[in-house]
């Protein structure tokens, strides 16, 4: 196996090393094992080879249960979960601290608060179809009010993140209010949102959710070389060339968007945006794109496997995966700092 | 300082009287000094006095001073003027206990749930302090601060999912999701305020202590301080007074974190001035919280935590725009 590969074009040359992606290749392989696994189990076991039948037969009853049940939740679970962990990982980049994610700095309780209030104020006469936009709506707004409060002749990564603490608490408080001012019945299942779940998903979600996913990540292509720039000081970065505020305010837009996104059809999940990154960065010590595919896998198996246990594991309930999300995440965060301190 | 102080006492009593005063029904202070002193058992007033507003106020003044003082008392600890009560995970913890000891258990005693969340914040408290104390010294409170983030959010994912399961109780706790004073009667409300008022004056000898703990734990070493035992006593007080404001009132934000900043612009540098201060402060800002709550939206009520919440977000945001800092 070479040290390195040497991809040279015409105008572009890079060198790539292997050693990450082998790994990534294998969350990959755990990701795609824990698809699988989620395709089998459930309220009727399939056995694999029955599995390989239902998948190819769409039209039996248990291709019905897989194709049009089981697969279409778990892609929207992985769609929801890596969009979350990439958008961590844009964060904890970005601003240049461990625990920014997107439910910490704020943009998930904006898009929370613009969907409760949706709930409540507007859903009985216009439907839910038009959550997913209120939500993608709340969550841009809130990270474009948040980047205002921080500017000061620039924006300062740690006095973003303070502020966004701050605008979350306020938002918080209004989602609260909301709920307490609804009646009992809307406070239910906006507080199942609140939750984070990918119950009843069905394929127009997904595709929907798969479009902003690639649209998003094909913009995300270009830039990813000013995200690894982006932990640089500012004097430093500024010195090698990056325009500092200019690339800020564009990453912070792509990873308000990916978290609006996936919280507009997933509900908000607390956690995967946090611990996904910091599970990649355990895996890979380099920073890069490998890294930041690993944050995107971690995510989805995730939320893959916190629905998983969400619908198998107290059989005729069907819980919220956000409640198992924060189940795994935070004992594997707590270890991580025990682990730290040694 | 002391004409400052006398003053934060002045404002601390007219908030409490406007708080008697304000409601759906209007009462003038003459209404008032008649129910307190001379109650007739037939007066409708009287009885609203005395039974639903002294409790209230009772308990917004109680509250609001011990998160107040709970939230310098940390701030000096972690030496981290961003932190507050909440962070230890002392919130979170108490709402897990109470919200399976109504879903899981049924229990519907008042008694029971502030005794369940008084244990579960004790208990969050432990594990966050174990947790940031492992390396033996508190010099990195970022620690935490993660520490503190992470169990809050692992208590309220269990919380969440108990109360998805029991959709009953989610209505039974949602006011002390929201931050609530009302319907307390004092007759089971007395230990909790006795409980505060004790802490709170046990923290007041170790006021001196702590201005020598704010110069640096090396420094307080130095001199002779023992800092060990005085971070242990200051985080039983913290849990205490914080833990029985959670179990009274339910989650109430910001008090604990800005208090603290608005009463150290005023006083001079001192803890001696800082805690009687902050408790002034506190139960002055609980009690217009409380006030401007109940009459803003008037045949309904907008819970004391939204309104904390409101009132100090934006303070929050100017503060860090203020301090401006620059590098992270």
């Amino acid at each position: 196996m070479p040290e390195h590969w040497v991809i040279r074009l015409p105008g572009f040359s890079r060198i790539v090393t292997p050693e990450p992606w082998r790994r990534v290749g294998a969350i990959l392989l755990l990701s795609l094992v824990v698809l699988g696994v989620s395709l089998a189990v459930g309220r009727v076991p399939l056995s694999l080879s029955q599995l390989g039948v239902a998948l190819t037969t769409p039209t039996s009853e248990n291709g019905l249960i897989v194709i049009q049940l089981r697969l279409p939740r778990a892609l929207l679970g992985a769609l929801v979960g890596g969009a979350l962990g990439m958008s961590g990982w844009l964060f904890q980049q970005v601003m240049r601290n461990p625990l920014a994610s997107p439910d910490i700095v704020g943009v998930t309780s904006g898009a929370s608060a613009a969907a409760v209030g949706y709930f409540s104020l507007l859903a009985t006469n216009w439907g839910m179809a038009w959550l997913p936009l209120a939500a993608i709506l709340g969550a841009l707004s809130t990270a474009f009010a948040i980047y205002l409060l921080a500017w000061q002749r620039g924006v300062a990564p740690l006095r973003l993140v303070l502020i966004g603490i701050g605008v979350s608490a306020l938002l918080g408080a209004v989602t609260t209010f909301i709920l307490v001012a609804s009646p009992l019945t809307t406070t239910l299942s906006a507080y199942v949102w609140l939750t984070g779940s990918v119950y009843a998903a069905n394929w127009s979600e997904v595709t929907a959710l798969a479009g902003w996913c690639a649209l998003l990540g094909a913009a995300l292509i270009p830039l990813m070389r000013l995200t690894l720039l982006a932990p640089l000081d500012d004097a430093l970065a500024t010195g090698i060339g990056v325009r500092v505020q200019w690339t800020r305010a564009l990453l912070l837009v792509v990873a308000s968007m990916l978290a609006g996104v996936a919280v507009a059809w997933g509900g908000a999940f607390a956690f995967v945006g946090l611990v996904a990154p910091h599970m990649a960065r355990m895996i890979s010590r380099t920073t890069g794109t490998a890294q930041a595919v690993m944050a995107v896998l971690f995510g989805a198996c995730m939320v893959m496997l916190a629905d998983l246990l969400g619908r198998t594991l107290f059989l005729p309930l069907d819980l919220p995966a956000g409640i198992f999300v924060a189940a795994i995440g935070a004992p594997f965060f707590l270890t991580l700092l025990i682990r730290q301190r040694r | 300082m002391r004409r400052r102080l006398w003053l934060f006492a002045v404002a601390m009593l007219g908030a409490s009287l406007l708080s008697l005063m304000s409601g759906a029904y209007w009462f003038g202070p003459l209404t008032i000094w008649q129910a307190l002193w001379s109650p007739s058992p037939t007066d409708v007033a009287d009885l609203l006095i005395r039974t639903t507003r002294l409790p209230r106020t009772l308990v917004a003044m109680v509250v609001g001073a011990s998160l107040a003082v709970a939230g310098c008392m940390i701030q000096t600890l972690t030496r981290n003027p961003l932190a507050s009560p909440g962070l230890l995970g002392i919130n979170a913890g108490a709402l897990l206990v109470i919200v399976s000891l109504v879903s899981v258990w049924t229990v519907m005693s008042p008694w029971a749930w502030y005794a369940g969340a008084l244990l579960g914040a004790t208990l969050a408290a432990g594990i966050v302090w174990w947790v940031a104390m492992r390396g033996r010294s508190l010099s990195g409170p970022l620690h935490l601060v993660l520490a503190g983030a992470a169990l809050t959010a692992l208590c309220n994912a269990f919380s969440q999912a108990l109360l998805v399961i029991d959709q009953q109780g989610l209505d039974t706790v949602l006011f002390w999701l929201a931050g609530s004073v009302a319907g307390r009667p004092l007759a089971t409300i007395w230990p909790l305020i006795s409980l505060a008022l004790i802490a709170m004056l046990c923290v007041w000898p170790l006021a001196r202590s702590m201005n020598v703990l704010a110069a640096g734990e090396a420094v307080a070493k130095g001199v002779g301080l023992r800092v060990y035992r005085l971070q242990a006593m200051m985080v039983i007080l913290i849990v205490l007074l914080a833990g029985t404001s959670v179990a009274m009132a339910g989650n109430i934000a910001f008090v604990g974190l800005i208090v603290p900043h608005i009463a150290k612009g005023w006083l001079p540098v001192d803890h001696r001035a800082w805690i009687p201060g902050c408790a002034l402060l506190g139960a002055t800002l609980l009690l217009l919280a409380d006030v401007v709550g109940r009459v803003v939206i008037l045949p309904g009520e907008v819970p004391v935590g939204v309104m904390t919440a409101l009132i100090g977000a934006p303070v929050f945001v100017a503060l860090i725009r203020r301090q401006g800092v620059r590098h992270a």
